[in-house]
């Protein structure tokens, strides 16, 4: 019973044991979740008004599942993703190795330059998408998954940069030695490129993955400005539906998405401490 | 590194496609639009680019100086409000032990990962009028309200709703809301790289922890303290979303005033010329980061 234990006297450090800093911790986390809790818990509640709680009903989801513009937006929003982070995932592993590796005129330029995407405000880069693409005036009347072009484009711009970020650092720690045994055993250039190198950048590139699809399915800004009436994705969706009330129907889309985004992130850490475990054993 | 003339071949097969893209799908747009807000509006989306100055001094009318004034501050206070909050959360990720940091960093990155628009909804439904902080106060009140007349005090009223959401007060908490991981993050990586026996010493020298953390722990942390900073910032002064739904007709950032000028009022070349103005403002903040980062290393 450690509540009846003698107390072990604060060591000045320890901040984190002192009851005050506790509460704080406690508030603040009360502050992030409470609000997600509560969406979540009240997407199970059986009324429509979703004040009190009315008892338990999943009529919600069924609504939300059988929403069919609800539902097309969600493919549409899982297409653009999966589509903007392979070729993010090419582009920016690339550029990754462009940067690592190679000296090459007004360098610092262009590593600024690709840097622009993650720090320009998502508002100024979607306006940039919207007048690129009226000036472009491709058709419109594409079929599907063709008309999502412009949308997956824009995403493709602001995930790639950050898939070069995060591989660039898996690079730092590559061992160019390994690289240059290969090449004295008889490897050519590519081959050494494609069995020793890329096996070192693979975590980079999950990690990177993981994190463009996330940041593809999450926008919103970016793709209010490039979308039309028949390119609507999930949250430009949720956008037009929270505008003006607050129902359950949104809540269980909203509590799905959730669940979706939890699965992701224990699926991404779980592969990093494997690769990492796996790193170490080498 | 190597010069990218002794591999001429394998530069061009990395070089080419990022480089690219990066031209034809991200420079040319920004420069179309910095062109356009050099334009005059001539139909609907035909804009002649005559090289006047007259959307920039638009933007410098009293009405938007004053929507941008208004950012930088609701910007400027959600950093603080970030700052004091998310300072003790990362001491303490910091100082706990082994078994409970990876569940504390997680359990504030998780909201990160989270969906925006689903976070802002979130709040939405929490501040209403009819939502769960004024159900929560009223039940208070009302709680309180029937012991209050048991010891002599005069019975409140019957709970009058508060006003929580579309005002300022509501964009300030949604933009400390969603920003906040971004401000524990940073911190906590300065704070855990810091020497803890420089700590220790300023204790055992005498200072309390006010003072040591004042004196000894923020200067160390500095530029870690300071991308904080910037990472809160920039992102919170372009916020479109949050004051969009959590905010009332007062409360416009310069966000909104861009998407208006696009979407609604079809002026363009203004739009482009605010969109500028506040790309601008963020180098600016950027710039101020890395000038400091650059002398925090040289004292180091």
């Amino acid at each position: 019973m450690n509540l009846f234990r003698r107390k072990i006297p604060l060591a000045p450090l320890e901040y984190t044991r002192r009851t005050s800093m506790r509460i704080w911790v406690g508030l603040v986390l009360f502050f992030l979740y409470a609000p997600l809790v509560t969406l979540v818990a009240f997407s199970f509640n059986d009324s429509r008004r979703n004040i009190v709680w009315r008892g338990f009903t999943t009529k919600y989801y069924e609504k939300a599942l059988n929403n069919e513009s609800l539902m097309t937006a969600l493919g549409n929003s899982i297409t653009i993703a999966a589509i903007a982070t392979v070729v993010s995932v090419v582009l920016g592993a690339l550029a990754a190795v462009m940067l690592w590796r190679f000296r090459f005129p007004f360098k610092a330029a262009w590593e600024g330059a690709l840097a622009l995407p993650i720090v320009v405000p998502e508002i100024c880069m979607g306006v940039a998408m919207l007048a690129f693409f009226a000036k472009l005036d491709l058709p419109q009347d594409l079929a599907w998954p063709l008309n999502l072009g412009q949308i997956t484009i824009a995403h493709i711009t602001f995930c790639f940069p950050f898939v070069t970020m995060v591989v660039r650092s898996r690079l730092s720690s590559f061992n160019r030695e390994e690289e240059e045994a290969a090449k004295d055993l008889g490897a050519t250039e590519w081959q050494a490129l494609r069995d020793v190198l890329l096996p070192h950048m693979k975590p980079g590139l999950i990690a990177g993955a993981l994190l463009a699809f996330t940041l593809s399915l999450d926008d919103f800004v970016i793709t209010f400005f490039t979308s039309g009436p028949n390119t609507i994705t999930f949250p430009v969706k949720v956008y037009s539906m929270v505008r003006f009330s607050v129902t359950p129907e949104v809540n269980a889309a909203s509590a799905m998405v959730i669940a979706l985004t939890v699965i992701l992130t224990s699926l991404a850490l779980k592969l990093q401490s494997r690769m990492g475990a796996l790193a170490q054993g080498h | 590194m190597e010069d990218w003339k002794r591999g001429r071949a394998m530069f061009a097969t990395v070089a080419a496609a990022p480089l690219t893209w990066l031209t034809l799908f991200f420079i040319i747009p920004m420069a179309v639009v910095w062109l356009y807000s050099f334009g005059t509006n001539r139909g609907l989306t035909d804009i002649d680019i005559s090289g006047t100055l007259v959307n920039y001094q638009r933007a410098l009318e009293p009405l938007y100086l004053g929507i941008f004034a208004k950012s930088l501050v609701v910007a400027g206070i959600t950093t603080v409000i970030c700052l004091v909050v998310g300072f003790p959360v990362a001491l303490a990720i910091v100082f706990s032990t082994d078994r409970w940091k990876p569940w504390l960093l997680l359990a504030i990155m998780l909201p990160f990962w989270t969906n925006l628009l689903i976070r802002t909804y979130a709040l939405m439904a929490v501040l209403r009028t009819e939502g769960y902080a004024n159900q929560s106060i009223g039940w208070l009140h009302d709680r309180f309200g029937s012991i209050m007349p048991l010891v002599g005090l005069p019975a409140p009223g019957a709970y009058e709703p508060m006003n929580l959401l579309y005002n300022n007060f509501a964009v300030i908490l949604g933009l400390v809301y969603v920003h906040l991981p971004f401000m524990v993050l940073p911190l906590y990586a300065a704070l855990d790289r810091l020497d803890r026996s420089l700590i220790e010493a300023s204790l055992d020298l005498g200072a309390g922890h006010i003072r040591t953390l004042l004196a000894i722990v923020a200067p160390l942390a500095a530029p870690g303290i300071i991308s904080g900073i910037i990472i809160t910032f920039v992102p919170a002064l372009g916020a479109y979303l949050t004051p969009d739904l959590l905010g009332g007709p007062d409360s416009q950032m310069i966000a909104n005033v861009i998407e208006r000028q696009f979407k609604r009022a079809n002026d363009w070349p203004f739009g482009a010329a605010l969109s500028f103005l506040l790309m601008y403002a963020t180098f600016i903040a950027i710039a101020f980061q890395a000038v400091k980062a650059k002398q925090a290393e040289r004292r180091g």
